[in-house]
């Protein structure tokens, strides 16, 4: 992964990690999302858009997010994952806990 | 990562036993599974003393037992896989973390340790995993230059699962594609790397196993400490049906395939807990109306919970995923509580506004009254959660794992020993192990009995509770071959039951003249003779010149720790007893004296054997026992005797005169 766009929006906070999600760069997908919910935020949207590859450290990072977000009262979303991390969530059977929206608005929504 | 497979590396990862030795073990395993089967069935057919039931079922109940421990060695054997020399390591691009995990071991054990991890040739990063979190740890890793990881916040006041949760933990604030595992005493070869980083050119692979061989064992190992035999021809047999298992220590994994099974294993708890708990919710909910006893607001509360379990119900049967329909679902409980809370709030906003007319000052109670409310209608303190059903709904309704310190948990935490129910599950997923038969740590084992027996205890308790947890018979993702093997390891646990039996009857047969089998005659020994020879010789073709005495005699002698292994472990999974878990002390309680009092039913069984070879001894010469039946139970019962003997020895066993260096 190279960088971690953060957006603003209406409801919460889109987060999108472009590249690769990785054991490597997990960390700073944890630390950032650590950051905006002890900021306020209780809504997390991950836009996976333009994420080409997750291993399972990445959804590991993915899933402890997850619990942080309801853990403070809020959620965590996945949107729209590339071919390859819906596979990866597929066959995880990650997509039966997590089932990603096609948009963010959608997820920002409810 | 790279993937360079050259020619020599294909061969050698497939590189298994020479056809000869699979052939002359294949003819002696069909060989000893067809004398042991003719022995067996014609013992229950035709050889059944029914009159002394009471000890003649037991006894053939017992050799059933062996029959099938043999069938299922030998069926391991069959496929027995010695790997040799291990592929080439990757020339470049694999990333190592070194783990040494501890507890409460003396600091310079730990540091020994750490010295060598740091000095291991291949490219990696060492790091101690120090679960007893202490100052003089971290001190003296700083001063070697590596790093400690302790458990995060998130831990406190969650179980910790041991070393299972002291891996896990680490396992999330380390980032190595690879995990080599050190116990505190394992200090491990500058070429443990090298040696079998190779294997992970096959990117199903995901577990390398090497031996653990003690350094400070004499040669006659009177505690039987190496395990030769499992270290050997044992998990090499496991190794050929793809089964060869984690032991804790001196073994590499895969990064990736723990987080994949730390991944699944994450959706299935949730999956279960989620749908136990909308199965079990109208009996729950019932329960508590019940127990409201008229009380409305209650009673209000508890129907309209009902409605929302009934909506998620709903939800999750047309497939909406868990995280949003439990989300919908704690959004639901957040209102009821709200409005549970509500009538609560408009007295107590009464009772401020009173308050508030009789002081001086505005906005006194302002900040309280906010404060208030928001606390009444937190889902942890709000009188909601004060009604149990709908708090335990609400908890188990949830995607976090709020009782966990962690979502995601590589190792498993169903067993204390984390390793083989581990490994069970990566085969499940379809991962591969190998046994890379080499030692390349050299360890402490115990010195002294009572710290053995512990060890001995603690394994056999941490199998026998995955094996009622999470039977390998039952598991559908496994081969029928992983299956077995796995089921062997636990099936060997047993063996406390028939040893009892077979050290019983022949007192009884010689004090008392109860005979269990109908006929010692040549129909007896025609077939008996044969099963124990070809048995015998199945062991000493698989175990080629390895010693297997030491490990026979204490499988047998110590019958009392693999019953109380069993009962304990089976009182741990179904009554939710504690198993008295404790640490094993690496180091020797100096200067007491001999333990008699931990080997109490040995002593007893050895001194029965005693007077029953007296008592048979006077029977003879008064010409009172007659036939051959007495001369077949007294070498029975010399036997075990001899097997017995080995009790005496580590009794008085007072650690070794120096330190061993040289390898087996």
């Amino acid at each position: 992964m190279t960088a971690i766009d953060v957006r603003e929006a209406d409801g919460g906070v889109v987060l999108v990690p472009s590249g690769r999600l990785t054991v490597v760069t997990a960390p700073l997908l944890r630390s950032t999302i650590a950051e905006r919910i002890s900021a306020g935020d209780r809504l997390i949207v991950v836009d996976l858009s333009s994420t080409e590859f997750v291993d399972s450290s990445g959804l590991g990072a993915l899933v402890s997010c997850l619990k942080s977000a309801r853990q403070a009262g809020g959620d965590l979303r996945l949107v729209a994952p590339t071919e390859q991390v819906s596979m990866v969530l597929r066959m995880t059977n990650l997509d039966r806990i997590l089932q990603p929206r096609a948009s963010v608005a959608d997820a920002l929504r409810g | 990562m790279t993937m360079e497979f050259t020619r020599r590396d294909l061969r050698q990862l497939s590189h298994t036993t020479s056809l000869r030795r699979i052939a002359a073990i294949r003819i002696v395993v069909v060989l000893a599974a067809a004398s042991g089967l003719n022995y067996v069935i014609w013992r229950w057919a035709a050889s059944v003393n029914w009159e002394s039931w009471w000890i003649a079922v037991p006894l053939v109940l017992a050799e059933t037992y062996s029959l099938i421990d043999s069938l299922l060695f030998g069926l391991g054997a069959w496929r027995i896989r010695e790997r040799g020399e291990p592929p080439s390591p990757p020339e470049t691009g694999y990333t190592v973390d070194v783990f040494i995990t501890t507890y409460n071991e003396p600091v310079e054990l730990v540091m020994r340790t750490a010295s060598a991890a740091i000095d291991i040739d291949y490219p990696h990063t060492t790091w101690i995993l120090d679960d007893g979190d202490r100052d003089e740890v971290r001190a003296a890793a700083a001063t070697l230059g590596i790093g400690v990881i302790t458990r995060s916040a998130d831990w406190v006041d969650r179980p910790r699962h041991a070393k299972a949760g002291n891996l896990n933990n680490a396992l999330l604030a380390t980032e190595g594609e690879f995990v080599l595992v050190l116990d505190a005493d394992q200090v491990p070869h500058p070429q443990i790397l090298d040696r079998t980083l190779g294997y992970f050119k096959d990117p199903q692979m995901a577990l390398v196993q090497t031996p653990q061989w003690f350094e400070n064992v004499p040669a006659s190992d009177p505690l039987g400490s190496q395990a030769p035999l499992f270290y050997g021809p044992i998990q090499q047999s496991k190794d050929g049906w793809n089964a060869a298992f984690f032991c804790g220590s001196n073994a590499i994994l895969r990064r990736e395939a723990l987080m994949q099974l730390g991944i699944s294993r994450y959706v299935a708890d949730v999956e279960r807990s989620v749908h136990r708990a909308i199965r079990t919710s109208r009996r729950l909910l019932a329960k508590a109306r019940e127990d409201a006893a008229g009380d409305r607001r209650v009673t209000m509360t508890l129907r309209r919970a009902a409605k929302i379990v009934e909506q998620a119900r709903v939800e999750l049967a047309r497939g909406d995923g868990i995280a949003d329909v439990t989300y919908r679902f704690q959004r639901g409980i957040d209102a009821i509580a709200s409005t549970y809370a509500d009538a609560d709030i408009a007295l107590m906003r009464d009772d401020l506004r009173e308050l508030a007319a009789l002081s001086t000052e505005a906005d006194t109670f302002a900040g309280i009254d906010d404060a208030a409310l928001e606390l009444l209608t937190s889902r942890e303190t709000s009188p909601v959660a004060a009604i149990e059903a709908i708090s335990m709904l609400a908890g188990a309704l949830d995607v976090d794992r709020g009782d966990e310190a962690q979502a995601i948990m590589p190792m498993a935490t169903i067993s204390v020993t984390e390793d083989m129910a581990t490994s069970m599950r990566l085969h499940g997923l379809g991962w591969r192990s190998a046994y890379h038969g080499e030692v390349l740590a050299s360890g402490l084992a115990p010195e002294d009995l009572e710290t053995m027996l512990g060890q001995r205890l603690r394994w056999a308790q941490g199998t026998m509770q995955v094996f009622f947890r999470e039977n390998p018979l039952l598991q559908r993702r496994l081969s029928v071959g992983q299956r077995l093997m796995y089921f062997g390891t636990m099936w060997s646990y047993f063996s406390g039951f028939p040893a009892l039996v077979y050290v019983t009857a022949p007192v009884l047969c010689l004090a008392f003249g109860v005979i269990p089998v109908t006929a010692y005659s040549l129909d007896f020994f025609a077939r008996f003779i044969p099963f124990l020879l070809l048995n015998q010789l199945l062991f000493w073709v698989v175990a080629a010149g390895r010693p297997t005495w030491r490990g026979a005699q204490y499988s047998l002698a110590l019958f009392p720790v693999w019953i109380e292994a069993v009962t304990s472990a089976f009182k741990n999974v179904f009554l939710g007893q504690p198993l008295g878990f404790r640490v094993t002390s690496k180091t020797r309680v100096e200067g007491g004296r001999p333990r008699w009092d931990l080997v109490r039913p040995q002593l007893i069984v050895m001194a029965s054997l005693v007077v029953a070879l007296v008592v048979v001894g006077i029977r003879i010469a008064v010409g009172q026992a007659e036939g051959i039946a007495p001369y077949v139970n007294i070498v029975w019962v010399v036997y075990d005797l001899a097997v017995f003997s080995i009790i005496i020895r580590a009794v008085l066993y007072r650690g070794p005169a120096t330190t061993q260096k040289e390898t087996p």
